[in-house]
């Protein structure tokens, strides 16, 4: 055997998706050299038609599950991968399809597909921890692709990886921005929300999305009640909540609260 | 230009006209001079070089989880109170690199770098906002282990403080002893006189540093009047003050009362967002990151601003140690009021009144703090 160190074997999968969150690992200009030189790109459909077998190291899975078909393969993602890594809202919270969810999912199909009999589709859009155990859920849609070379440089050196989980609000505050919501008004999420995107849409005036997901400790009642105080009326706070992460649990409940309210 | 500087403590007048001319002084002398700037609906603090950078004829509202600016009907430059930003920024940076290493076969070896030679001048430092300054002298400087990255920015810094002569609307530095009024702590201090007899500013005295820099500007001696009318005008401001805090004994009644409803109430209201704890002119916590490149050979050492309504910041082997919110929002505010006086020997708030205006769920510390006494608010 040689002495060399094996390079660890990663693989990337997708699941219903835009495969905007893998390419953020293409978009990793200036590391991805560095990337290929410490990792060994087993299998990456989206960018080599190279294929090595399992297992693997790590495997980065994007997309939600929506198919009976996926819910079989993630199965066998698992059992293929000794560190498994969500990547993005689909994966981690269902994504923008999980809006279905709340409607009649065959309606749909019979609005959109000339022959809705080809359509098997599941009910629901679900993130992949609903299905098999998840080591690392990274959030975002799209995930930002420095946290993903943090995860990965993480992994390797075996130390914890820097991924935010506290408030877009610590973020905007530590970077010098004026609250937008404070100084004007503006009905912003960031205080239930997951920093990670670098406070991209407070920083030129815009109301945070949600896209990385609920923040620990996310209060969303207060949240609720602060948008309220804001203006906003209860099916626009709904709406709000239902975004790319309507089906993380702390959005989906207050979406559904306000719906009723 | 006088011959003789200016004696310490004396009072000295200067037209508004001087202003840009007191920026470009301390500038030949090697500061940045930071103040305050409107930008993005706030006063902010941003480098400053002439008086048109200065938010004149600006001042602003504020309330719980609201803030505006309005414009003011007179020309005043520091006709605001304070903004969402205070000097903490600058002497205690939210991120700061502590180290980088490089790896080197089988050990590794830090590279050191200077720290960057900045030289602060802050313009506009309100009295509450040097009180704050002191609270982080006696954290950072005043232990047996002293923070060498403050201790260089702080010493090198030239304060010029701003007596405020109109109270914020979320302002109560009065109850707690820190203000309006700047009493020490300053190289100078300014009470602006925006009135008939021409726009211009009272200038005390506060050390030798200061009087040399006045002695590089067109000034004169104030006046009697000119003095009780810069009296007068922050007397005004004390007397604004709506809000305050009974400080008298609060420190047993929150230790007192660890278990008292009020927490689960102000728990259902807090988005544990960690504002603030950002905005707090005290709140000092930080945490360290370590970050390692791809290779493994490089490595670097962050420190950031942490807050305690994190569930990282409790963290200790197994898991966080204050899992809720009521136990965070607790922890911070018996810290501010109770805790802080055993260990630093004064109160963690200075009263500006900053995590009132800027609470998205509109808590108002001075109103938690009654309903502890038993006294519940009408709100």
């Amino acid at each position: 055997m040689s002495s060399e160190k094996k390079k660890p074997k990663i693989a990337v999968f997708k699941f219903a998706s835009c495969d905007g969150c893998q390419l953020s690992l293409l978009d990793a200009e200036d590391e991805l050299l560095a990337v290929a030189g410490a990792v060994d790109i087993a299998y990456f459909p989206e960018a080599s038609r190279r294929a090595l077998k399992g297992p693997y190291d790590i495997g980065l899975v994007e997309g939600s599950i929506t198919t009976h078909h996926d819910a079989e393969r993630i199965q066998k993602v698992r059992r293929q991968c000794a560190v498994l890594v969500t990547i993005g809202a689909c994966a981690t919270a269902g994504g923008i399809q999980a809006l279905r969810n709340w409607s009649d999912k065959d309606e749909y199909v019979r609005a959109v597909y000339a022959r809705p009999d080809f359509i098997q589709t599941l009910k629901m859009s679900t993130p992949i921890a609903e299905h098999v155990p998840v080591d690392f859920e990274l959030r975002g849609c799209p995930i930002n692709k420095k946290h993903l070379i943090e995860l990965i440089s993480a992994t390797l050196a075996g130390r914890k990886p820097n991924i935010p989980t506290h408030s877009l609000c610590m973020k905007c505050k530590r970077s010098g921005n004026v609250c937008i919501t404070i100084a004007r008004g503006v009905p912003c999420l960031g205080p239930v929300t997951q920093s990670g995107c670098g406070a991209l849409c407070p920083r030129f005036g815009r109301g945070c999305y949600g896209c990385y997901g609920p923040a620990e400790s996310a209060n969303t009642a207060a949240m609720t009640r602060m948008l309220r105080e804001l203006g906003q009326k209860d099916e626009e706070i709904a709406r709000l909540f239902r975004t790319f992460n309507a089906w993380a649990w702390q959005f989906r409940q207050a979406s559904e609260e306000a719906e009723r309210a | 230009m006088s011959a003789t500087l200016p004696a310490t403590g004396s009072q000295s007048v200067i037209e508004f006209s001087a202003l840009t001319a007191l920026i470009s002084a301390l500038r030949r002398r090697g500061y940045e001079v930071i103040g305050p700037v409107v930008r993005d609906g706030a006063v902010t603090l941003e480098a400053v070089e002439k008086v048109e950078d200065l938010p004149v004829g600006w001042g602003d509202e504020q309330e719980s989880g609201h803030y505006r600016l309005k414009r003011r009907e007179d020309n005043a430059v520091f006709g605001y109170t304070v903004g969402p930003q205070g000097w903490k920024r600058f002497l205690h940076p939210p991120e700061v690199p502590l180290l980088e290493a490089q790896r080197d076969n089988s050990s590794f070896r830090i590279l050191k770098k200077p720290p960057a030679p900045v030289r602060y001048a802050f313009l506009g430092v309100r009295a509450c906002e040097l009180a704050a300054i002191r609270i982080l002298d006696r954290v950072f400087l005043g232990d047996r282990y002293v923070e060498p990255g403050y201790k260089g920015r702080r010493e090198a810094a030239f304060l010029i403080a701003v007596n405020c002569t109109k109270a914020g609307g979320t302002c109560f530095c009065t109850s707690m002893g820190t203000g309006p009024r700047a009493a020490s702590g300053f190289d100078l201090a300014l009470t602006e006189l925006p009135g008939r007899e021409g726009h211009r500013f009272v200038v005390e005295v506060g050390s030798e540093a200061g009087a040399a820099v006045l002695g590089e500007i067109e000034h004169r001696k104030a006046r009697e009047e000119e003095v009780r009318e810069a009296q007068a005008a922050v007397d005004n401001a004390a007397g604004q003050m709506r809000r305050a805090v009974d400080t008298e004994g609060i420190r047993d009644v929150l230790f007192d009362n660890f278990e008292h409803p009020r927490w689960d109430r102000v728990a259902a209201r807090c988005l544990s967002c960690a504002n603030c704890t950002m905005v707090c002119p005290t709140c000092f916590c930080t945490t360290v990151e370590d970050v390692t490149d791809i290779a493994g050979d490089r490595a670097e050492r962050w420190r950031k601003w942490d807050s305690c309504f994190t569930d990282g910041f409790s963290y200790i082997h197994g898991g966080s140690v204050r899992l809720s919110v009521k136990s965070r929002y607790r922890q911070w505010l018996t810290h501010k009021f109770a805790a802080w006086v055993d260990q630093f020997g004064t109160f963690g708030c200075v009263g500006c009144g900053r995590c009132i205006t800027w609470c998205p769920g509109r808590i108002d510390i001075t109103e938690e703090l009654r309903a502890m006494r038993g006294v519940e608010a009408s709100a």
